[in-house]
């Protein structure tokens, strides 16, 4: 922010002081620190609308790889840099970053409609009922599967199935001779690759990362099954060289084709039904994420990609303005009428899920809304737990614990250890890094 | 017989020389051709026939506009090149000539700055670069990049320097050559091959230092290496999109050092007098 600028807002805050408006926003420049993915570049080529509508405003947008961005925003938010007046920032971000006071918490009018924010989006983005970032898409998990390949194979896969139903579908959809694997899971390891997904499948089975006293809690029974169906699952039935698999991989082959059931993403429901990119777009189902027979949880996966304005900026007013305008249903509909219903962000607001035209285009919709629903993040095991979040765990340690704990789980999938061995090994690496912290007493 | 185990060792070393080249030149040649595949095509797997479409090249420039950050790059490369060239020809030369006692010292000392991981001082340096309002400026990255590129231009100038014979500059004093006279026109012509390929090589070098370049810039400064950057993905397709911007961040730094090849070659081979 160079001198003239910040001369110019206080001069502007200054008139709208006085003439009591609100938001004084003239001849501002925002800028956005934001992740490159469908979603976002759309937004950057919409913003022309957004300008057009705001005179004053001007955007600058700083696209970066999601690691990059959250090294750089982390350097800049921690000194109070000031480089950035809005982030973009996930789930895990948001409550760390609130209640270090980095973040300003955001109130909008009634037209903003907040109430249509789907809860438990709503619920991830808040820290003591105020909201801190506005979701921009979100996501939970679920079930993706060829509906030719299960019935060519005689089975079927219910709405809301268990592991069992998964692992007896996977078995029959098999056969390696025609390069067509059962099941394709993540195995790359990092805390947002491998670890989220398997932080919901430990979930679902009922697992938790730490009980009440921060003490780790790999040494239980409900993550050796975990662990050890992950592992059955993806040597019986999976593609080779899956450990080096992480979300994109998984993507490209089950768009060629190769695998029978993929759980990821909800948001990977678009690309697989999407006849340019996907050689099955018109043969895939959906289900809820699995869930263990006994065990009322089916994962609790939900990350939103959301805007946020850093304590640091020193054009709040108008970052208000931008992200209201960017998470607003005015938006959905801007982007519907310039590209279809398909690509409206999705997971953010109910009136989209009650739209039938959107239903209609998105035969994905109605999963996702039932899988982002079932997601409480709040409480994300079955058993008693310390921390919120829900394919992680809500502590600013988690980023290095839980890839610690990935490389240990990617090595056992790729033949190094044994289950037992790479348990042993995310316990003791965990419970040090959790006494170093200070977790455990 | 011993021209024909001549020949045939000149065939040999020849067959190693282009597979040793093409080993190294083979990760830029598959980001070439990636960069000509389709999204689909580059993550499907290994294959060297592309469909030679421009399509990533189109997304990438309609994304993101190639010329700033390209300037960018520029101004950051040459400039920083240009101000450590004249710092170190002088700090070069007295080493050379006027050595002392602690000569060998300093200049393990200048390379041992260069032993510290960036990330060591990525707080300090962020500071300071926010407090003194160089944060995101060219000028505040060309003075970074020129004191990170330092140490290496004063140990290869003060090598070259080293192969002149003091007598030549000696003879040049006994003419009455001052100081100024002698460091321009005697030492530096003699130097050229030298000081032309610590030149391209720190030029190269600025160009693609990509951990400061990315941390002490948002719009206005970011160079090539944060374009290239902001095409990575963690959902969605973008290895053909990646390779095309690279491609596009390279190109212009390796049609420098295609042309200059001859110089850097014997800057690097041969010392200045032979």
């Amino acid at each position: 922010m160079t001198m003239t600028f910040r001369a110019l807002l206080g001069a502007t805050a200054l008139c709208a002081t006085a003439a009591g408006i609100a938001a004084a926003q003239d001849n501002v420049t925002l800028t956005i620190a934001t992740v490159n993915n469908g979603d976002m570049i759309r937004m950057q080529g919409l913003t022309g609308e957004f300008t057009a509508a705001n005179p004053g405003i001007t955007v600058e947008w700083v696209t970066l790889e999601e690691n990059i961005l959250r090294e750089r925003v982390t350097t800049d938010i921690a000194t109070q840099g000031g480089q950035y007046d809005i982030l973009t920032i996930g789930t895990y971000e948001v409550p760390i970053w609130a209640k270090q006071g980095w973040l300003a918490p955001l109130e909008f009018d009634e037209a903003y409609a907040a109430d249509d924010l789907i809860p438990p989006v709503r619920d991830a983005l808040s820290v003591d009922g105020k909201l801190y970032a506005a979701p921009f898409y979100a996501e939970s998990a679920m079930v993706m599967y060829r509906t030719d390949l299960a019935e060519a194979a005689g089975v079927t896969i219910p709405e809301s199935p268990t592991w069992t139903d998964i692992m007896n579908a996977a078995k029959a959809m098999t056969d390696k001779s025609k390069e067509q694997y059962g099941i394709c899971l993540r195995g790359k390891p990092g805390w947002g690759e491998n670890m989220a997904f398997l932080t919901a499948m430990a979930n679902s089975y009922g697992a938790r990362w730490f009980d009440t006293d921060w003490k780790p809690q790999f040494d239980s029974a409900e993550w050796k099954a975990t662990l050890t169906d992950y592992l059955t699952m993806m040597n019986e039935y999976g593609p080779p060289g899956a450990s080096s698999n992480g979300f994109n991989e998984n993507l490209s082959l089950f768009q060629q084709g190769k695998c029978g059931i993929w759980i990821d993403a909800t948001v990977a429901a678009s690309f697989v039904t999407d006849p340019e990119d996907s050689t099955v777009a018109d043969k895939v189902g959906f289900a809820q994420f699995p869930n263990k027979e006994g065990v009322d949880n089916h994962g609790n996966w939900l990350w939103a990609w959301s805007l946020a304005i850093p304590t640091s900026s020193d054009a709040q007013d108008a970052a208000k303005t931008f992200i209201a305008w960017a998470t607003s249903k005015g938006y959905t509909e801007l982007v519907a009428s310039k590209e279809g219903w398909r690509a409206a962000p999705p997971g953010t607001r109910t009136s989209l899920y009650e739209n039938a035209e959107y239903q209609k285009e998105a035969p994905f919709a109605e999963m996702t809304l039932t899988a982002i629903n079932a997601a409480n993040t709040q409480k994300a095991s079955v058993q008693d737990i310390p921390y919120t979040g829900g394919q992680f765990v809500a502590i600013p340690e988690f980023q290095g614990i839980g890839t610690a704990v990935g490389q240990q789980f990617s090595a056992a999938l790729a033949g190094q250890m044994s289950v037992d061995d790479a348990l042993a090994g995310a316990q003791s690496n965990t419970t040090r890094e959790m006494t170093r912290a200070g977790y455990i007493k | 017989m011993a021209r024909a185990t001549s020949r045939n060792a000149r065939v040999g070393w020849t067959v190693a020389a282009w597979f040793v080249a093409l080993l190294i030149f083979f990760p830029i040649l598959y980001t070439i051709i990636t960069s000509l595949k389709s999204e689909q095509e580059a993550i499907a797997g290994f294959d060297l026939i592309p469909s030679f479409t421009l399509e990533s090249y189109q997304t990438v420039q309609s994304q993101n506009n190639y010329w700033r950050p390209f300037t960018n790059s520029v101004i950051l490369a040459v400039g920083s090149t240009i101000l450590a060239l004249i710092v170190a020809i002088p700090a070069a030369w007295a080493m050379a000539f006027s050595p002392t006692k602690r000569t060998k010292d300093i200049l393990m000392w200048m390379l041992s700055t260069k032993m510290m991981p960036a990330v060591a001082v990525l707080v300090p340096i962020y500071l300071i670069f926010l407090r003194t309002g160089l944060m995101d400026t060219r000028i505040g990255l060309t003075i970074l990049l020129m004191l990170i590129n330092l140490p290496i231009v004063v140990w290869m100038l003060y090598t070259y320097f080293r192969e002149i014979p003091g007598e030549i500059l000696e003879a040049a004093r006994m003419d009455g050559a001052s100081l100024r006279d002698e460091i321009l026109y005697v030492l530096t012509p003699m130097a050229v091959p030298g000081i032309a390929s610590t030149l391209l090589l720190n030029i190269i070098l600025a160009w693609n230092e990509a951990f400061w370049t990315i941390q002490l810039t948002t719009t206005n400064a970011a160079p090539l290496s944060a374009f290239i950057a902001s095409f990575s993905s963690p959902q969605g397709l973008f290895w053909a999109k990646l390779s095309a911007a690279s491609v596009m961040a390279i190109a212009p730094i390796l049609v420098l050092g295609w042309f200059s090849q001859k110089q850097l070659v014997r800057g690097l081979t041969f010392g200045a007098v032979k």
